[in-house]
Order: C-alpha cells, then sequence, then structure tokens
C-alpha cells in the first residue's frame, strides 16, 4: 500500500464496499428498495387500489396516450396499461418467488445432502443435476405446458425444476467446506446424527449465500417468464403479465411505442432494483479490496 | 482435508466432479496417469449424462399430448390412414424398443429423417448448426473482447470513474431482458429511426461475408451485452483477490510495470470462474438462443426445436436436443481440461 504509483484510492462504500462500513450506503440502495417495495405492495394490494379493470377494453382509450385518467395510457384494446402493469407484477412477481423458492429448498436440501454424505448419494445427485441442466429449459417448459396445458402453476412448476440443478451445485459446494469445519466434526463427535447436523449444523451456514444466490434469480425468473410470454407460451392472455404486454405492444412498436415502453420500463426498473440489492448483499459477506 | 475427500484413486466409477483444486488425494507418481484416469472418469460421466438426456427426451417426447401419427397424416386422414402412418413410423412399438432402435441408428450415424418433410436429420441439423454456432461464438467473443479489458483496468483502479461508470452500465445491461433490447435495436437502427442494418433474416456467410456480417449484428449485440457485464463483474472480483495475493506484490517489489503485472501476472490465475461461465453459456447458446432467433427470424437450432416440438416431428427433436446435450457435455469437459492447461495446481492435483 506504500507505493504511491500502485496504491488504488480505496473507494467509498459503492464498489469495493465491505460490510465494515454498513453506514454509508448509496442513495441507489434506498430508490431500489424503494421501487421493489412499492411494486410488491402494488401487486399485494392490487384488488384494493382504485384502478381500472385490467381486462376490459375501452375503445375510447385504444392507443391512448397518458391522460389523467389514464396514467400509461391504454393499449391495443384500450385497457389501461398502469393497471395492466399492476395486476401483471402480481404474475411476474408470483412466478418469480415461488419457482425460485421451491428450487432453492428442494435444490438447497439435495446439495447439503449431496455434499455431506458424499459417495454414492453425492454421485447420483450430481448426475442428476448434469442431465437436468444439459436438457435444453426451454424444451422442458414448452412439454409442460404442452401436456399440463398453459397455466401460472405449471409455468411456476417448470421453472422450478429448472432451477433445481444449479441450486443443488451451489448448496453442495458450499457444503463441502462446512463440513470441513470444526464444530461440524465435534457434533459427529458427539454422535449426533447425520440428519441433525444438516439441519442444525450445516444448514444455517447454506441458507445464506443460497438466499442470495435465490434472490438474484428472482430477477431472472421474471424475465424468463417474460420472454416466455413473449413468445407466445407463458401466462395465457386475458391475464395481464408484463411479457405478454410487451409483445402485445410489438406491431404497433414505430407508432405508439409506449405501449410496450411501460411494461418494459417497469421489468426493467425491477430486476435492475433485484440485481442491484442483490449485488450489494452479496459483496457484504465478502472481504476483499485491493491493494495493488 | 484430505481424509474425507474421496479420490476416485480406487478405479471404481467416476468420481463426480468435484471442484477441480478440491480434490487433493494421494500423489502417486505417474502425472499423465492420473490425467488420464481423470479424463477417463469423466468420460464415462459424460456419457451417461448424454444416454439420459436422449432417453428423457424420449419420454418428454412420448409425453406431449396429440397423437404424432395424426398430426403427421393431416386432419382430414381416415383412422386405416393414420394407422398406416403409425406403423410407418413405427409408433406402435414400445418406447424403450424405439429409443434402443434409435440409439443403434446414432451410433451407425443415421439419425432417421423427418417425419413431416422426410428431410434427413443430419441434413436438417447441418443446416441450422453452422448459424447458431457462429451467433454463439461471435456473441461470446464480442462479450469477452468488451468485459475483459474493462475488467482489467477496474480492478487495478476500482472506484476509479470507469470502474463505476461500467458498473453501472453493468447493472443496466444485465437488467435488460433480450427482447426488449432486441426490439430496442432493431427500432434504432433497422427500420425505426433508421436502417443501417437488417432487421431480419439471414445470410450465410459463404453467399455473401459482408451480408453475414451486417444480418448478425443486432443478435449477436443483443445476446452478448447482459453476458459482458456479467463477465466484467466476475472478473473484476476475482481479479482483486488476486492482486493481494504474495506473488503480486513479489513481482511489485521486483519493479514490474502494472501492465506487465496484471496482464501477465494476475489475469490467469483469476481467470476461471469467467472461462466456467463462458464456456456454460457457449454451450447454452450453441443449443439455440429462441428470442433472438425469433426476433430476428434467423434458421438456428432454437427455433428448429420449438418448432418440431409443436409439430411433433420426433426425429429431428431427437436429432438436435442430442446435438445440444453432446455440445454442452464437450464444452463442459473441454473446460475441465482448460483448467489442467491453465493452473499446474490443478495439474498435481488430480
Amino acid at each position: 500500500m506504500s507505493d504511491v504509483q500502485l496504491t488504488a484510492a480505496v473507494p467509498a462504500v459503492a464498489t469495493t464496499g465491505a460490510g465494515r462500513r454498513i453506514g454509508r450506503v448509496p442513495w441507489g440502495y434506498w430508490v431500489a428498495w424503494t421501487w421493489l417495495g412499492s411494486v410488491v405492495l402494488a401487486a399485494l394490494f392490487a384488488p384494493l387500489l382504485p384502478l381500472w379493470d385490467p381486462a376490459v377494453p375501452d375503445y375510447s382509450n385504444v392507443f391512448g396516450g397518458i391522460t389523467p385518467t389514464h396514467w400509461l395510457g391504454g393499449d391495443t384494446l384500450g385497457r389501461d396499461t398502469f393497471s395492466r402493469v399492476v395486476y401483471g407484477a402480481r404474475a411476474s412477481l408470483l412466478v418469480g418467488l415461488c419457482a425460485v423458492g421451491m428450487g432453492a429448498v428442494v435444490g438447497g436440501i439435495l446439495g447439503m445432502v449431496a455434499g455431506y454424505f458424499r459417495g454414492r448419494v453425492d454421485r447420483i445427485l450430481s448426475w442428476i443435476a448434469d442431465v437436468v441442466l444439459a436438457f435444453p429449459g426451454l424444451v422442458l417448459i414448452i412439454a409442460i405446458v404442452a401436456v399440463l396445458g398453459a397455466s401460472l402453476p405449471n409455468l411456476i412448476a417448470g421453472l422450478a425444476i429448472l432451477s433445481v440443478p444449479t441450486f443443488i451445485r451451489l448448496s453442495r459446494a458450499t457444503t463441502l467446506v462446512v463440513a470441513q469445519r470444526e464444530f461440524v466434526q465435534a457434533a459427529r463427535a458427539y454422535g449426533c446424527r447425520p440428519l441433525r447436523i444438516i439441519a442444525r449444523e450445516i444448514a444455517p451456514n447454506v441458507v445464506l449465500p443460497v438466499a442470495a444466490y435465490a434472490f438474484i434469480m428472482v430477477g431472472v425468473f421474471i424475465v424468463v417468464e417474460g420472454s416466455l410470454s413473449f413468445l407466445g407460451l407463458g401466462i395465457p392472455p386475458p391475464t395481464p403479465s408484463w411479457g405478454g404486454m410487451i409483445a402485445a405492444g410489438r406491431t404497433e412498436l414505430l407508432r405508439f411505442p409506449h405501449i410496450s415502453l411501460f411494461p418494459a420500463a417497469v421489468m426493467f426498473l425491477t430486476v435492475l432494483s433485484i440485481n442491484y440489492i442483490g449485488e450489494r448483499t452479496r459483496k457484504q459477506f465478502e472481504v476483499k479490496e485491493a491493494n495493488l | 482435508m484430505t481424509d474425507t475427500m474421496p479420490v476416485g484413486a480406487t478405479g471404481a466409477p467416476p468420481a463426480p466432479p468435484a471442484a477441480p483444486t478440491g480434490a487433493a488425494g494421494p500423489r502417486r507418481p505417474g502425472r499423465h496417469r492420473h490425467t488420464a484416469r481423470y479424463v477417463r472418469a469423466r468420460l464415462t460421466h459424460l456419457l451417461l449424462v448424454l444416454l439420459a438426456v436422449t432417453f428423457l427426451s424420449f419420454v418428454v417426447v412420448d409425453l406431449l399430448p396429440g397423437d404424432a401419427a395424426v398430426v403427421v397424416a393431416g386432419e382430414n386422414a381416415t383412422p386405416e390412414q393414420v394407422q398406416a402412418v403409425r406403423e410407418t413410423l413405427q409408433l406402435d412399438r414400445p418406447l424403450l424398443i424405439r429409443y434402443v432402435d434409435w440409439l443403434g441408428g446414432v451410433l451407425t450415424g443415421d439419425l432417421g429423417s423427418s417425419f413431416r418433410t422426410g428431410q434427413p436429420v443430419l441434413e436438417a441439423l447441418g443446416e441450422r448448426i453452422p448459424v447458431s454456432l457462429q451467433l454463439a461464438v461471435v456473441a461470446q467473443l464480442l462479450a469477452l473482447v468488451i468485459a475483459v479489458p474493462l475488467a482489467v483496468y477496474s480492478a487495478y483502479r476500482p472506484g476509479r470513474l470507469l470502474d463505476r461508470t461500467t458498473m453501472t452500465l453493468g447493472f443496466a445491461g444485465a437488467a435488460m431482458p433480450q427482447f426488449v433490447l432486441g426490439m430496442v435495436l432493431i427500432v434504432a437502427f433497422a427500420g425505426g429511426f433508421s436502417s443501417i442494418l437488417p432487421a431480419t433474416g439471414y445470410t450465410s456467410f459463404f453467399e455473401d461475408p459482408l451480408a453475414n456480417l451486417r444480418s448478425i449484428i443486432l443478435p449477436c449485440v443483443t445476446l452478448m451485452v447482459a453476458e459482458a457485464a456479467v463477465y466484467r463483474q466476475l472478473l473484476r472480483s476475482d481479479m482483486i483477490s488476486t492482486l493481494q495475493e504474495d506473488f503480486i506484490l513479489m513481482a511489485r517489489s521486483k519493479g514490474l510495470r502494472p501492465r506487465a503485472i496484471l496482464l501477465r501476472h494476475a489475469l490467469r490465475p483469476s481467470s476461471f470462474s469467467l472461462i466456467t461461465l463462458s464456456g456454460v453459456n457457449l454451450g447454452r447458446l450453441i443449443g439455440g438462443t429462441v428470442i433472438v432467433e425469433t426476433l430476428f427470424a434467423i434458421p438456428g437450432l432454437g427455433q428448429l426445436i420449438v418448432q418440431a416440438v409443436f409439430n411433433r416431428d420426433y426425429m429431428i427433436l431427437q436429432g438436435a436436443l442430442l446435438f445440444v446435450a453432446v455440445a454442452y457435455v464437450v464444452i463442459n469437459m473441454l473446460i475441465d481440461l482448460l483448467y489442467l492447461v491453465l493452473d499446474p495446481r490443478v495439474r498435481r492435483d488430480v
């Protein structure tokens, strides 16, 4: 650190920030939480809010611009874009949270089992994870949608299955490290049963990295759901979803860009907030600073 | 650490792909023998994965609703015609027998032909694979070319303007869904505000190299943006931790220039996660990028697969999935071997 020419000015929290200086939080962090909080609250309480019915066409509002009554204008059928964006948040968040939640729980547990017991269990689980990863995810989703029908629960199930292998790998890798620690050895020496060790000693140490990753995965799945709806494979039409709304405005993109633009912007800001918060949260566990 | 890590030293079934540096075991004299064993174990594992994937795809396809024979024979076919189609396509035989039959074909280089068009599967794949391959490779290269220098400089001067700017841009890029980015690019460059690039379509490189490059610019940029953002972030943080190591201090005390330290000493040991991730991404992209292909009307593997699912074109689907799985598996294996080349420590520990 003494070399003047090479010493990097250690910046404030924003970039390399370790958790030590939690006091100074960049304003972007609060903006991200505020945005995410409003989206979640709006989605939760959508039926209670004074919104237009998201499903009722209004022929006076077709391609409508921004007006005091229709804050974000109307879509190709004249439905209120603002109301549809709010209701679309329900679908997007529901898919993201449920799929990731299921994937994280199942994958996390399987990963701990694989990482703790090693041997045959590990081999079989790793193999299963590899098989699912080598299978193109989209085909699996299409197949599930085709077999069971396009619906919210089926979509969630499909995405959850796809996310399990990654969680298995993550939780397995973390478990391998944690299982070497003294307190685990001590528990083993006490004669604790393996399941107890996994639940009481290992799980608390695996939860954090898995949760941090899961948080970011919610953002990924919001995009995936959007992409599927964009392809016409997601949540079936009358239900509003961000991807579906963006796709619906595609034909009028040049004349009335706002139809696609507003849902796209909301989706973008939501995913951005999630990524930003996730990245910061992850960094708080990381104590690294450059000293070249 | 070593006593609890079972090493594939028993010669028994393939060791699971443990983290390469973690598998420290009793050292043996013949290094090459170890490498060979490692490769063999990986191969067995991968072969099993391939078998499972292809069988799984048979099952999935079989579960798809709607009788393939009805779909192929057409809506107005009589039951007799449907039955005839079913027999010609041998759809009346049990799943397992069809699978074994298909596997036999694969081993002799015969992937069958499309139920719909009668086109041999190999030929159909041959048309699509170069397209997907070009998109995938170009997009990956673009992402790396953009991300690596930015990451190296950001790690060298963290918190400076370039670091902060690229980080903000990276967050934006990573949060931008491909289909939105693609739409924006089309509006901006291909029809909306300007039409300097074609919005849709694909021209083969051998037909017209210039038109080919023009036709893949927008799709590749669409594919590349989010990846470049992630790569920069990943390499930057790995690099920052490498820069704290003793050998960097050593290099500095020898008076080496920062450029030499960064590029010759720090980059290689920092590149492992980056290589892993870009390998995974390359495998994924080669398997087709349905969103981008749909948006830009590019005849790649992704489109082929989706159409095959909807058309119940089993043979095409099986062949395409086989290729995707092989690509994924081979790339992963190559990356494992690349570790051996890049890092002597891994070579020793295998």
